[in-house]
C-alpha cells in the first residue's frame, strides 16, 4: 500500500516535471471547468456524487468524493446550487452514543489524496429547493476551492433508500 | 430463588432448661444436623436446577451485534402513528421490532440508518414477514403524523410505521432505553437541529429486548443476527 502510493506520487511528480511547461496555459483553461467529472488538466476532480432525495421538502444530503492529484493540498471553501436556496457543508460526529452536525468551514483535500464526503461523515447539507426535485433527476453542485478554482457538477438524485 | 446453603440453622436454646439434660442436647443437635443436610440437599438440587436451566437451553447464538438481553425494559409505549392513531407495543407484537430514534430534518445519519435498515429488509427477503421498523421522533413538534408517513413510506412502505407524541411522552420514551437527545437552538431560518442517539434497539416479537445496533453496523451484520432471531422465534 504504502509503496503503491510512493510509486504513484513518483510517477505524479515525474510527470509534473515534464509538463512544467504547460501548466500554465492549463491552470488558465481549467479556472472554471463545467461538469468536472474527470479532467486530466486540474488537479482536482470529482467523483461518486449523488443526493439523497426526501420528501416534504426537507433537507436533503448532497455526497461526493474529492481527488486532489496535485502536489499543494487545497481547500473546499464553499458550495452552492442553483437547484437550493442554501448549501452547507456539515460533519456528522459521533460523540458516544449521540450523534451531532457541526458545519465544515473549510475541508482539505490532501496533496495527491482524497476525501469522501459520504454518509454518516462529511454532507453537502441541501436546504430550501428552489424547485420540486425527484428521484432520476440531477442537482447542481458548485464547489469553490482555495486555489481559486471552481468546479460545477451535476449530482444525480437517488432514492431515500439510495438506490 | 436459590435457597442459600450457608444459612445458619438457628437452633432455640431458649426454653431449655438449665441444667440441659443431655438427652435434649443430642436431640437438638440432631435436629439440627438434619435441617441442615435437608438445607445442603434443597440448595444443592436448587443449584443443580439453576445449571441444567442454562445449559440444558439453546447454546449462546453467535450474535454479531450486542446482545443486550434482559438488560433493558421490554418495548412499551403510548404514541400517535403516522395516521395519526393512538398506538402502543401491541401493535408490534408477534413482530421483531426495529426502534430507531430520530427526526426527519436530520439529512444524513437517519436517512443512512432508514436507508440501511430498508436494505436489511430486503436482504431478508420473505424472511421480514415478521420484522418491522418503528422509527420514533425526538422532533415532535416539526415531525407531525402526516410528515412522518411520507419519510417512513420513502424508505418502506410495508414494514416501517413512523410514531410521534407528546414531549413527555418522547422524552418517558427516551429514558427508558437511554435515549439521549437535545434540540438544538434554532437559525435565523428557524431550522434547528437535534442531537440525538443513532442506536437501534432490537425487540422480539414477545416485546422483549434482545440487541442493539450501532451506525457502524452493517446492513450485512443485521441481517446476520435478524436470521438467527427469526430461527430463535421458530
Amino acid at each position: 500500500m504504502k509503496l503503491h502510493t510512493l510509486l504513484a506520487t513518483t510517477l505524479i511528480c515525474s510527470a509534473g516535471l515534464l509538463g512544467l511547461g504547460l501548466a500554465p496555459a492549463a491552470r488558465a483553461a481549467g479556472e472554471t471547468a463545467a461538469n468536472a467529472t474527470t479532467h486530466a488538466a486540474d488537479t482536482l476532480s470529482i467523483s461518486n456524487g449523488w443526493v439523497r432525495w426526501l420528501p416534504n421538502g426537507l433537507p436533503q444530503a448532497g455526497y461526493l468524493t474529492l481527488t486532489n492529484n496535485g502536489d499543494q493540498p487545497v481547500d473546499l471553501l464553499g458550495a452552492s446550487s442553483p437547484d437550493f436556496g442554501d448549501v452547507m457543508l456539515h460533519q456528522s460526529i459521533g460523540s458516544g452514543s449521540t450523534m451531532r452536525m457541526v458545519m465544515v468551514d473549510k475541508l482539505t483535500i490532501p496533496a495527491h489524496g482524497k476525501v469522501d464526503i459520504s454518509p454518516g461523515g462529511y454532507h453537502l447539507m441541501l436546504m430550501t429547493a428552489t424547485h420540486p426535485v425527484a428521484p432520476g433527476g440531477t442537482v447542481q453542485m458548485v464547489l469553490k476551492f482555495s486555489n481559486g478554482k471552481t468546479l460545477t457538477t451535476a449530482l444525480p438524485v437517488r432514492s431515500a433508500g439510495g438506490q | 430463588m436459590q435457597t442459600p446453603i450457608h444459612t445458619p440453622v438457628k437452633v432455640s436454646l431458649g426454653h431449655i432448661p438449665s441444667p440441659t439434660p443431655d438427652h435434649t442436647l443430642r436431640r437438638a443437635v440432631r435436629r439440627a444436623a438434619r435441617a441442615l443436610t435437608y438445607r445442603l440437599w434443597t440448595g444443592l438440587a436448587a443449584g443443580a436446577m439453576a445449571l441444567c436451566l442454562t445449559a440444558c437451553q439453546k447454546p449462546p447464538q453467535d450474535w454479531k451485534l450486542t446482545d443486550v438481553s434482559g438488560h433493558m425494559p421490554d418495548l412499551q409505549f403510548s404514541l400517535t402513528s403516522d395516521t395519526g392513531a393512538p398506538i402502543t407495543e401491541a401493535a408490534f407484537k408477534g413482530d421483531i421490532t426495529l426502534v430507531f430514534f430520530g427526526y426527519t430534518h436530520c439529512p444524513d445519519v437517519c436517512p443512512e440508518t432508514m436507508a440501511r435498515l430498508s436494505q436489511v429488509i430486503q436482504q431478508l427477503g420473505p424472511k421480514a414477514d415478521h420484522v418491522r421498523i418503528a422509527f420514533i421522533s425526538v422532533d415532535p413538534h416539526r415531525d407531525t403524523p402526516a410528515m412522518l408517513h411520507a419519510y417512513v413510506r420513502a424508505f418502506d412502505p410495508q414494514h416501517a410505521q413512523g410514531m410521534t407524541g407528546s414531549d413527555q411522552a418522547i422524552a418517558a420514551l427516551a429514558r427508558r432505553y437511554r435515549v439521549a437527545y437535545e434540540l438544538g437552538k434554532p437559525g435565523p431560518d428557524g431550522n434547528y437541529e437535534v442531537d440525538h442517539s443513532a442506536a437501534i434497539y432490537i425487540f422480539d416479537g414477545q416485546s422483549h429486548i434482545r440487541l442493539m445496533a450501532t451506525d457502524n453496523d452493517s446492513a450485512e451484520v443485521l441481517v446476520h443476527d435478524l436470521r438467527l432471531l427469526i430461527a430463535d422465534a421458530a
